[in-house]
Parts: structure tokens; C-alpha cells; sequence
């Protein structure tokens, strides 16, 4: 598996309990939509948190409350600073979402394989993303424009419900102004003050341009749109195994002795969050698995 | 008398056992032995030996289990209870940390791995052993878990060789018993013959060696070896359950979509008891009790189990919303995944998931009923994982 970790996953200072969330502070806040929010996190203690390659995740500590697995959506470059877009689904994201600037909340990780940027360099890169799969791919872009020469054409698809459920607007503005990457917008419906394209995000998948045969695909979004993306990846003649996808699962440890977040053969905090298609395929097509 | 080495094994008469559970007190363990409670025999503190289960036996089958009284005072007569060793390695409810808030933030303070002094286990069978073993796997392996480290770090075994088989017993097929080979400290292996009532007794390491120091032992004679030979022989000849060990991913792997699991998933009542007496089900969950005064959070792992519609909740559903899909996770898991996971069968023979199954559920016959259509199919290969 080409799947990448800065540090060995999980791992952790000393005799300090695999258990235990580090405080760290709210320093920026940003509502993205009616429900979802990004928080910049900065430690408490002057010591910097771990480095984290695109993908991997961190369980984000509401006080009080609990925990939840949120994937990393800053820049790895930056040494102190920790972003996350939190969706709030449930009591623990609820609260997240509601952190103000100034109040504390927990962290532990980074956990998880990320996605393998090193096997795109040299290639043609595809992102094709639904919803709040854009969060664990924004480190992706981040680390991709810092280093432009290494890749070659870089083609996004994002797909969202509606306008209103479009994360990092403003930063897509100025991504879709670049001339070194084209990024697509597509929503699944909209009002007629809408002027981009209407449409599942897997139906832009066409009008990619590629070489398929040179090419690295990091797909992330709903189950579904992953499961259909892919197979119109491979229908445009890419290899399995050049599709890469990020699964989420119920997660409660980050360091595969809970069990909550196995698929098939995968605990997936341990060995995913991000797969290659060619391993996922067998299991996507089974139900309730 | 020089230390009990290797070689001829060496016999405790029976009058003699209560001397090395004083052995194992007086040398600061705390002893965990069978007990007899609540019409079952569980694992709990051991102080003298006449809180033994002296004399009892129990009657399993599937969905089933009593205990009645034996004809002859054996200590170590009876099968597999429900509880297993599991709870004091990895604790059913366990504090992880407590956060105290410290001006705007917390400081978090991990709790306590060990409950007291070093454990000494008193009766661990080879199925049990093998059970270790996987946990070590799991709890080890990767990250390791503080508490089962610590607690296994010290931990005493004296193992028991069963010298009788329940209905429910599949080691062999297992490849994890009923001989203890090896993980004890000490193994007794209880003999009850017209030659007398004795254990032969034998050290696996140098802490155990030094256990058997203070004990009144001979050297095993030829008839106490026959009897082992002649005890060990009936033990097998009991046990007719089976799953191959060799088989079982491969097969299962292959019959992901057997529609055996709705038929099975629809007698399944998703109880949890399968999960809760196996001896390798290390499934958990966290629990966060703030208090009162909202000047500290307490964080507790407690243990949990995939058949739980709440389980594999994400957003707003369950991924595993039918029983089937939950019973066919966990057998499958057990037999199947475990390898690729923590190279190794999470199913250890021991039978409990059987016993305790409100319905009577087995195991060995639902595997039985998936390799008899792969086999008429044509199964995929794939046995063990290189």
C-alpha cells in the first residue's frame, strides 16, 4: 500500500496513556455553512504538536462531553497550527462547532494513513469530492501548490448538495482562478441564482482531462459518489490501484483496539482511513458490511 | 531441596495443593482462581483452598449450562465457565483519565493500570492460554494498551490441563489445546486414579520454578505418566465439535454472501453474550462522566459489542442496521479478519460463545453449514494469510 504516515500511527510521548487529549486552544473560527464550522487549533503547551501528512486525522475532545475522529484540513507546513471542518452530526461535533475563539478543547493523534501525494508526483492528479469529503483533501492542495512542478495536469471535481453546503468558498474562488489547476464545481440542485453546473460529482468525471495511464486519483465524499467515482475512474481506463479513497467508520480509540471501525479486513484508523479502490472494491459492494 | 528443573515431571499429592496457593500468597500475588457463585463457576480472589470449586462439575450444551455435584471431590473437574480471565487484563469499566479544569484549560491525569499487587491466574486451561495469546496481540502488538501491559507485565500462570472435555469443546480442531504445551509459569495436571489423587506438576519458567521450591514434590513414576497418557487419550476421544483452524478464512472469506447469515441472523437475538464471554472480544467503548461541580471529567472504557445497533452509528445511522450483518461481522471477524489484523484466529475453541448463546447458536455448525455450500460452489482460495 503506497498510504503515508509522518509518525508511526498513533504513537505517543513517553509513558503518557494512548488515551489522553492534549489541550489545545481555538484561535480562529470560521462558520462554512449553516451546520459546519473550521477551527484553528493551537496547543496550550509551548511544546508543537506532531507534524501529520494529508489525510490522517485527529480525535477532537469536546470537555465534558466526548470525542470524535475529525480529519486534518490545514497545511502540514504550518508547525503549530492544527485545522479542522467540523459538520456537527451529533452531540460531541455540536459542540465542536460551537467552540469560540479562546475556549479549549482536546486533541490526541495524528492517527491513520494518508494519502500517498508522493505516488502523484510525476503524474497527472485527480481530486473528485462530495460534500465534506473537501476538508481531508484541502492538506492535499495545500501541499500540491507548494510543490506545483512536481505534479503533472492537477484536476478537482467537488461536489456539494446545494450552494449553501459549499465549504472554503472563498479559497475555491481563488483555486478555480489559477491557471496551473481547474477545479469543477458541480451541486446536486439549485436555484436559478445558480450559474454552475447541476449534477452528481462523478458525472464530471468525463470531461477530466488525464492520461489514465499516468494518473493518481484521491477520491473522498459519501460512500456512494466514492463507490461510483471510482468505477468511472476505471471505466476511463485507470487502474484500481490508482484510485485511492478515504472510508470513514465510527471510530473511538484511533489506534485499532476499539473495533468500532472495521472494514472487512481493515481497521481503518490503523490501516485506512485511506485505501486503495483495488482493496476496498470487494467490500463497497457489500451491504451493511 | 535443588530447584524442580526440566526433565521427569514432578507430582503434588493433592493433600498438599493448598501449599502452593500459600507459595503463590505468601509471595505477594494476589490469586485468581475458580470459584463457585451465582449457580456458575467465575474467576474471583482465591484465599484458601477449600474455596475451590471442590467437587463440582458443570453440564454445557449449546444454549445450556448447570452445575451439580460430582461423585468424587476433584478441584478441577468442571469446564469453562462464562467469565474467562479477560476482565482482570482488560477491565469490563475502567477510569482512562480524569480532566481537571485548570484555569481556561485541563490537565488530564491517566488513571490507574493495575487494581493492587501482581495477579497470579490458578487454572488457566490451554484454550484460555491460546486466548492470551491472541489478547497479547491486540493489546500489544501496535499501540500498547497501559493497563493490559501492566497487568500482564507481572502476572503469574498456573495453568490446568483439563482432564475432561465439555460438549462445547473444539481445541483441537483450534489447534489451541487440550495439552498445555506452553505460556504457564506452572501447569497442573490433575490425576485421579486407583494410584491415588495427585497433580503432576511442572514449572515452565524460572519465576515458577522458584514457586515449586518450597513444595512437598516427588519425582513422577511410570503409572503416574500412564495415567496422564491414558486421561489425556479420553479428553480427545470427548471432544466432537470441530473447526479447522486452517479452513476458516478461506471459507468465510468466500461466503460473505451466504444466505446462511440472514438464517442464522434471524434466530440471533444480538444479546451480546457471545461477545461478552469470549475470551478475545476486546471491543470497547468510551463513557464520559463529568461532575457535579463541572470542575472535573472522568473518561471510562467500557467494554462493548458489535452486535449493537449503536455500534458502527456514523451521522445519523448505523452501518450494521440488521442482526444478520452484526452476527455475520462477528463470526467473520473471529474466523476470518482477525488474521489480517493481528495475524492470528481470534477464535480459540473454547466454546463459550455456544454455552451461553440464549438460542443455542454454535458456531461450529453455522461454519459447517457455510463450507458445505462452498464446497459444492467451489471455494475461493485463501486459507491462512502467508
Amino acid at each position: 500500500m503506497g498510504s503515508e504516515t509522518a509518525a508511526p500511527p498513533g504513537s505517543h510521548e513517553g509513558g503518557a496513556s494512548p488515551w489522553a487529549p492534549a489541550p489545545y486552544r481555538v484561535v480562529e473560527r470560521a462558520q462554512e455553512t449553516a451546520d459546519t464550522a473550521t477551527l484553528a487549533l493551537e496547543p496550550v503547551e509551548p511544546a508543537p504538536p506532531p507534524g501529520f501528512v494529508p489525510g490522517q486525522f485527529h480525535m477532537l475532545y469536546a470537555p465534558d462531553i466526548g470525542e470524535a475522529a475529525i480529519s486534518i484540513s490545514g497545511a502540514p507546513s504550518d508547525p503549530r497550527r492544527r485545522v479542522h471542518t467540523i459538520r456537527s452530526a451529533g452531540r460531541v461535533t455540536d459542540a465542536l462547532t460551537r467552540a469560540r475563539v479562546g475556549d479549549v478543547v482536546g486533541l490526541r493523534g495524528p492517527y491513520g494513513r494518508g494519502w500517498p501525494l508522493r505516488e502523484a508526483e510525476g503524474k497527472d492528479l485527480l481530486l473528485v469530492v462530495g460534500g465534506l469529503g473537501l476538508p481531508p483533501l484541502r492538506p492535499v492542495l495545500y501541499e500540491v501548490l507548494a510543490h506545483r512542478d512536481r505534479f503533472r495536469r492537477v484536476e478537482i471535481a467537488y461536489g456539494a448538495r446545494t450552494p449553501k453546503d459549499l465549504v472554503y468558498y472563498d479559497e475555491i474562488q481563488a483555486w478555480r482562478a489559477r491557471k496551473d489547476l481547474r477545479f469543477q464545481v458541480t451541486v446536486d440542485r439549485a436555484g436559478v441564482d445558480w450559474y454552475g453546473d447541476v449534477g452528481i460529482v462523478s458525472q464530471r468525471i468525463p470531461d477530466m482531462r488525464f492520461d489514465p495511464s499516468s494518473a493518481v486519483a484521491f477520491l473522498c465524499g459519501p460512500e456512494i459518489m466514492m463507490r461510483g467515482s471510482a468505477q468511472a475512474l476505471v471505466d476511463r481506463g485507470m487502474s484500481r490501484s490508482s484510485v485511492y479513497v478515504s472510508m470513514e467508520r465510527n471510530m473511538k480509540c484511533g489506534f485499532g483496539q476499539c473495533g468500532h471501525c472495521q472494514f472487512g479486513p481493515y481497521l481503518l484508523c490503523r490501516d485506512g482511513p485511506v485505501l486503495p479502490y483495488s482493496s476496498v472494491e470487494r467490500y463497497f459492494a457489500l451491504r451493511e458490511l | 531441596m535443588p530447584l524442580p528443573s526440566a526433565g521427569p515431571p514432578w507430582v503434588l499429592d493433592r493433600k498438599d495443593l493448598g501449599l502452593l496457593l500459600a507459595s503463590l500468597r505468601s509471595s505477594g500475588y494476589r490469586v485468581i482462581g475458580p470459584r463457585v457463585r451465582d449457580g456458575a463457576i467465575l474467576y474471583d480472589e482465591v484465599k484458601e483452598e477449600g474455596e475451590l470449586p471442590i467437587g463440582w462439575r458443570d453440564r454445557q450444551e449449546a444454549g445450556t449450562y448447570r452445575l451439580q455435584r460430582s461423585e468424587d471431590l476433584r478441584v478441577f473437574d468442571f469446564h469453562l465457565g462464562p467469565q474467562g480471565w479477560k476482565p482482570y487484563l482488560f477491565p469490563p469499566h475502567h477510569l482512562l483519565w480524569t480532566a481537571r479544569k485548570d484555569g481556561g484549560t485541563f490537565r488530564v491525569e491517566s488513571g490507574a493500570t493495575t487494581d493492587g499487587g501482581p495477579l497470579a491466574f490458578l487454572g488457566v486451561r490451554a484454550c484460555e492460554l491460546a486466548a492470551l495469546r491472541v489478547s497479547e496481540r491486540v493489546f500489544e502488538g501496535g499501540v500498547p494498551d497501559p493497563t493490559f501491559r501492566d497487568r500482564r507485565a507481572t502476572l503469574l500462570i498456573v495453568a490446568v490441563e483439563c482432564s475432561s472435555s465439555a460438549p462445547t469443546c473444539f481445541c483441537p480442531s483450534m489447534r489451541t489445546g487440550p495439552e498445555v504445551t506452553q505460556g504457564f509459569d506452572i501447569v497442573l495436571r490433575e490425576l485421579f486414579s486407583p494410584w491415588g489423587h495427585r497433580f503432576l506438576i511442572e514449572a515452565g519458567t524460572d519465576r515458577g520454578r522458584e514457586l515449586l521450591q518450597p513444595l512437598p514434590l516427588r519425582a513422577a513414576a511410570e503409572e503416574d505418566l500412564a495415567d496422564l497418557e491414558a486421561q489425556r487419550h479420553r479428553v480427545r476421544e470427548g471432544i466432537h465439535r470441530a473447526l479447522p483452524v486452517e479452513e476458516a478464512r478461506g471459507v468465510i472469506l468466500a461466503n460473505l454472501e451466504h444466505p446462511r447469515w440472514e438464517e442464522v441472523g434471524r434466530r440471533c437475538l444480538a444479546c451480546a453474550n457471545c461477545t461478552m464471554v469470549c475470551p478475545t472480544c476486546f471491543c470497547s467503548t468510551t463513557e464520559e462522566v463529568p461532575s457535579l461541580s463541572g470542575e472535573e471529567t472522568q473518561r471510562y472504557r467500557r467494554w462493548d459489542s458489535c452486535f449493537g445497533l449503536g455500534f458502527t452509528q456514523l451521522h445519523a445511522s448505523s452501518v450494521r442496521s440488521s442482526i444478520p450483518s452484526r452476527y455475520r461481522q462477528w463470526m467473520s471477524h473471529k474466523l476470518a479478519t482477525w488474521w489480517d489484523q493481528f495475524g492470528s484466529s481470534g477464535c480459540v475453541g473454547c466454546g463459550r460463545c455456544i454455552t451461553w448463546c440464549p438460542v443455542g447458536i454454535d458456531l461450529t455448525e453455522e461454519f459447517a453449514a457455510l463450507r458445505t455450500k462452498a464446497a459444492s460452489t467451489g471455494s475461493r482460495a485463501g486459507g491462512v494469510p502467508a
